[in-house]
């Protein structure tokens, strides 16, 4: 395979997306985990779409909602002079929705799972709740936030349906990895389809890798 | 020399206990059957959970009052928390455990003062070992310096000394009663362990499932063990 342009593009969008879906994703964990509100339940669920829908679907959503003529699309073009869809940035966006559910349910997992009593003698030791977590819960449940960031980025890394919806098919520019081994097949190159497939592949096995050492590993 | 009145209402999921008692100074035993409310009632006092009905004081300070909507913080309430495991974090040094419960002060000065808190509960040793390596009694040595490093003005023990071989309990029993007279400490302790009454109580609630019963003052002669095990 001559060109690793999707794969440096599909390395680049896959971290900047894993970030921003780390970020968003532990807070809206750290709130279904704790927080006690209406509507938790159906905000658990519109988090898990991404898991259940089909990419194409999620991708068609994202277009409706970045599109030129949606108000995220119009501010977006406003700001930069051209539109949102069709770009790097919205790749970076798919992937993030892609990956969001993964680390959501990994960590709000890994964040019921802290001693409550751990908490408990820091707010009785007068921590106010900010504190709490970022000195007992998130440092307590570092194994299993790590597992979810890692699956995630691997779900992003293997994005497909989602990115190529709203980031499209543009060779050099928005054609990551996965979209990369499409086209291959769909133009008989055999050879670039096995090595993208094959490097995919080995990029996974290696994140469910270190996702099973974390799980295990004892610090 | 902290005073606490219950007189509440608290429920834990689909448990509810009714717990009424006014104590003071010294070991207050919460003594009675597993489930009784015990804890929960423990909670309650620390913040932890809100009273469904009632009240309580800490100190003639009203702290919970469901009717009125009052609920001081758990943070606000100046107190010290022990569990029958000691709850270390295991991602922090013993020293930085005790500090860490020194909130509102300089670091120095946290650090300081575990180190001193450290040396009263005979533990000055394990300051910088892997957390994870300490034993269950060092595990409760350092609790209880880090449930007394802040001066509280109640100390929470839930069934502190149960997970220790005897040898162990004996010995942290001893701590305890010691700091308890030098300090002047008002301690509550979660128990259903004759033992811990015989050594360490001055006062004794009795629980019965879901509702206190009485409570017992421990005279000259100890213990009116008939009465403290009659039936209700």
């Amino acid at each position: 395979m001559e060109d690793w342009y999707p794969l440096w593009l599909s390395l680049r969008v896959a971290t900047v997306a894993t970030v921003i879906a780390a970020v968003v994703g532990v807070g809206f964990a750290y709130l279904l985990a704790k927080g006690r509100f209406r509507g938790r339940s159906l905000l658990e669920a519109v988090l898990t779409l991404p898991i259940v829908l089909p990419p194409t679907v999620l991708g068609y959503y994202l277009l409706t909602t970045l599109g030129v003529n949606s108000p995220i699309g119009r501010a977006w073009e406003s700001l930069t002079g051209s539109p949102l869809v069709f770009t790097v940035p919205a790749a970076v966006i798919a992937a993030s929705v892609s990956a969001l559910p993964f680390v959501v349910r990994t960590a709000r997992a890994a964040l019921e799972d802290v001693d409550p009593r751990l908490e408990a003698v820091a707010r009785v030791a007068g921590h106010p709740e900010w504190r709490v977590a970022t000195l007992v819960t998130l440092p307590a449940a570092r194994r299993g936030l790590t597992a979810g960031v890692a699956l995630g980025f691997a779900r992003a890394l293997g994005d497909f349906g989602a990115t190529v919806m709203v980031a499209g098919n543009i060779p050099g520019r928005t054609q990551t990895m996965p979209i990369a081994v499409f086209d291959a097949v769909q133009a008989g190159d055999q050879a670039t389809a096995r090595m993208g497939s094959l490097v995919l592949a080995a990029v996974a096995v290696v994140v469910l890798l270190v996702v099973a050492q974390t799980a295990t590993a004892r610090t | 020399m902290t005073e606490l009145a219950v007189d509440a209402t608290i429920a834990s999921g689909d448990f509810a206990v009714s717990a009424r008692f006014e104590t003071g100074p010294g070991v207050t035993a919460l003594f009675g059957p597993s489930g009784a409310g015990k804890s929960v009632t423990l909670a309650a006092v620390a913040g932890l959970l809100r009273p469904a009905e009632g009240r309580i004081h800490i100190d003639r300070r009203l702290v919970a009052d469901a009717a009125a909507g009052v609920h001081v913080p758990s943070q606000e309430r100046r107190i010290g928390m022990v569990f029958q495991q000691a709850a270390l974090l295991p991602h922090r040094s013993p020293l930085d455990n005790v500090a860490l419960a020194a909130s509102g002060r300089r670091r120095v000065e946290r650090r300081a003062l575990a180190a001193e808190w450290l040396e009263r509960v005979g533990a000055a040793h394990l300051a910088a070992a892997p957390t994870r390596s300490l034993s269950g009694g060092e595990q409760q040595r350092v609790a209880l310096a880090r449930a007394l490093v802040a001066d509280p003005a109640l100390v929470l023990l839930d069934e502190p000394f149960s997970a220790l071989d005897a040898p162990t309990r004996v010995q942290l029993r001893r701590l305890l009663t010691d700091l308890v007279d030098e300090r002047h400490l008002t301690a509550i302790l979660v128990t259903h362990d004759l033992e811990d009454l015989a050594h360490l109580a001055d006062r004794v609630v009795r629980f019965a499932p879901g509702r206190t019963l009485d409570t017992l003052e421990v005279g000259e002669d100890g213990l009116d063990l008939p009465h403290l095990l009659s039936d209700p």
